[in-house]
């Protein structure tokens, strides 16, 4: 068994929370320059690169890419080994991100009520998604999601019969509707199967997952390889001013479902891909 | 193309939508918050703490800034949520709007009728857009934070015209022209 403190975990978010925002990863500024080659439009195309200078210009100024600091989202993935003591967890993984989004000059965000929407004036609450797994360890993850890609996602229940042309024209909608609003090119989750919760769950858990990553399924990684074949075909291009490049990537979480139903959801990412994590 | 802030009738009217332009001089940053705020203003006849004729507005709310900095990361936000907001403005005497994303379609009729122009802020280019702030003043409605209403000193703000006075819009023609 392993014993941690809780406050142990206010350093290690506060420092991902600051560096997710600022540097993006090595696996986004690779798809990034990949996409201008083949974007066809030259405004296009002179968007993208645009993009990778505010990437480069963040990292080196130490500030954060975008304004929109968004909501920070926190995964937890806890050993079963692993016991805590100190204060409430919940409270400091909440003392990380208030640091964090105060040490960083990072935006507050987060309204405390969402009728009342009064500002937090800290950015807490975060959204935490605890995880029960094998070991001793405990991974964090930081997804700071803004609320342009957040407010394009969607989910439903569909029928079994409406089946994989079903699915194809649900995620083809969702992204058309987003057009400019997510910010493209995005990086499309889909969630399939499980329940209506679940669906979502899968679908922002599958945003996690590097670009150019397949699914071990192959009936499924064919499925996320024709998707994004056809989001691009759409033709909405970065910031969706018209382009060849829409989407840098496609990931499908599945997971058991009833006999009779299908759920799915789309949650969608915008081109900057924010996250940041560390075991300890 | 380099534009000295505020815009003219004439200019406006020049402007094609796929343009890209760089902005100098004044505009002022509003968003939902402070646009219903100037609505409920309007509304009980009173006037606006601001004077939009030939203005432009800048759909953004920044981040804070490190000490020594003018302002912190600043970029466009999706302007549809502005939508209900644009026409009594306009009425005003607002010119030029620059947000992010595809809009209704009666906006682009509004800026056929009334000759004015939206434009488009590259989304998520917030670290580069802060360097072309010179000043910053806290005009109205600071209780809001970010959301407040401030006068931008801007210099060569890079954007692209999303509609033009002819009711085009980029992102249709964009999206016709790319797709397969």
């Amino acid at each position: 068994m392993r014993v941690i403190n809780t406050e142990e975990l206010i350093p290690v978010i506060k420092e991902l929370v600051k560096k997710a925002c600022t540097d993006l990863d090595e696996n986004l500024m690779n798809a990034l320059k990949q996409s201008t080659a083949i974007e066809e439009s030259d405004l296009g195309r002179e968007v993208l690169e645009t993009l990778i200078e505010n990437a480069d210009a963040a990292r080196e100024n130490q500030m954060a890419c975008c304004q929109d600091t968004g909501i920070a989202v926190i995964y937890l993935d806890i050993g079963q080994e692993v016991s805590w003591d100190g204060p409430s967890l919940t409270d400091m993984v909440n003392e990380g991100v208030r640091e964090g989004y105060r040490e960083g000059y990072l935006r507050n965000s987060v309204v405390g009520d969402p009728i009342l929407r009064e500002n937090t004036k800290d950015n807490t609450p975060a959204v935490i998604h605890m995880k029960i797994v094998e070991g001793s360890e405990v991974k964090i993850t930081v997804m700071p999601k803004g609320a342009g890609s957040e407010n394009m996602g969607r989910a439903s229940v569909l029928k079994p019969a409406d089946g994989v042309e079903g699915i194809i024209g649900y995620v083809l909608e969702t992204v058309e509707n987003a057009g400019g609003k997510s910010c493209p090119p995005l990086i499309v989750g889909v969630g399939i199967g499980g329940t209506m919760e679940k669906s979502t769950l899968l679908a922002k858990e599958a945003l996690k997952r590097p670009i150019g990553d397949r699914s071990p399924t192959p009936h499924i990684a064919e499925l996320e390889e024709k998707l994004l074949t056809k989001i691009n075909d759409l033709g909405i291009g970065p910031i969706g001013i018209g382009g060849s490049v829409t989407a840098l990537d496609v990931h499908i979480e599945t997971y058991p479902c009833h006999i009779a139903s299908l759920p799915i959801a789309v949650n969608l990412q915008c081109h900057a891909n924010r996250h940041a994590s560390k075991t300890i | 193309m380099k534009i000295n802030l505020p815009f003219t009738k004439e200019e406006v009217m020049k402007l094609r939508i796929g343009d890209v332009l760089e902005l100098s001089g004044e505009m002022y940053t509003a968003r939902d918050a402070a646009h219903k705020r100037f609505i409920e203003t309007l509304e009980k006849g009173k006037a606006l703490p601001i004077d939009l004729k030939d203005a432009t507005i800048f759909y953004a709310g920044p981040c804070p800034p490190k000490p020594g900095e003018v302002i912190g990361p600043i970029g466009p936000t999706t302007s549809t949520r502005m939508d209900p907001y644009v026409e009594p403005l306009i009425k005003q005497g607002l010119i030029a709007m620059i947000g992010k994303g595809e809009r209704q379609d009666y906006i682009a009729d509004l800026c056929k009728k009334h000759k004015v122009v939206y434009l488009l802020g590259i989304g998520g280019a917030a670290t580069l857009y802060a360097q072309n702030i010179q000043s910053v003043e806290e005009i109205a409605y600071e209780d809001l934070g970010t959301e407040s209403v401030k006068r931008l000193r801007v210099e060569g703000l890079k954007v692209i015209v999303g509609i033009d006075t002819q009711g085009n819009v980029l992102h249709k023609e964009g999206k016709e022209k790319f797709k397969r």
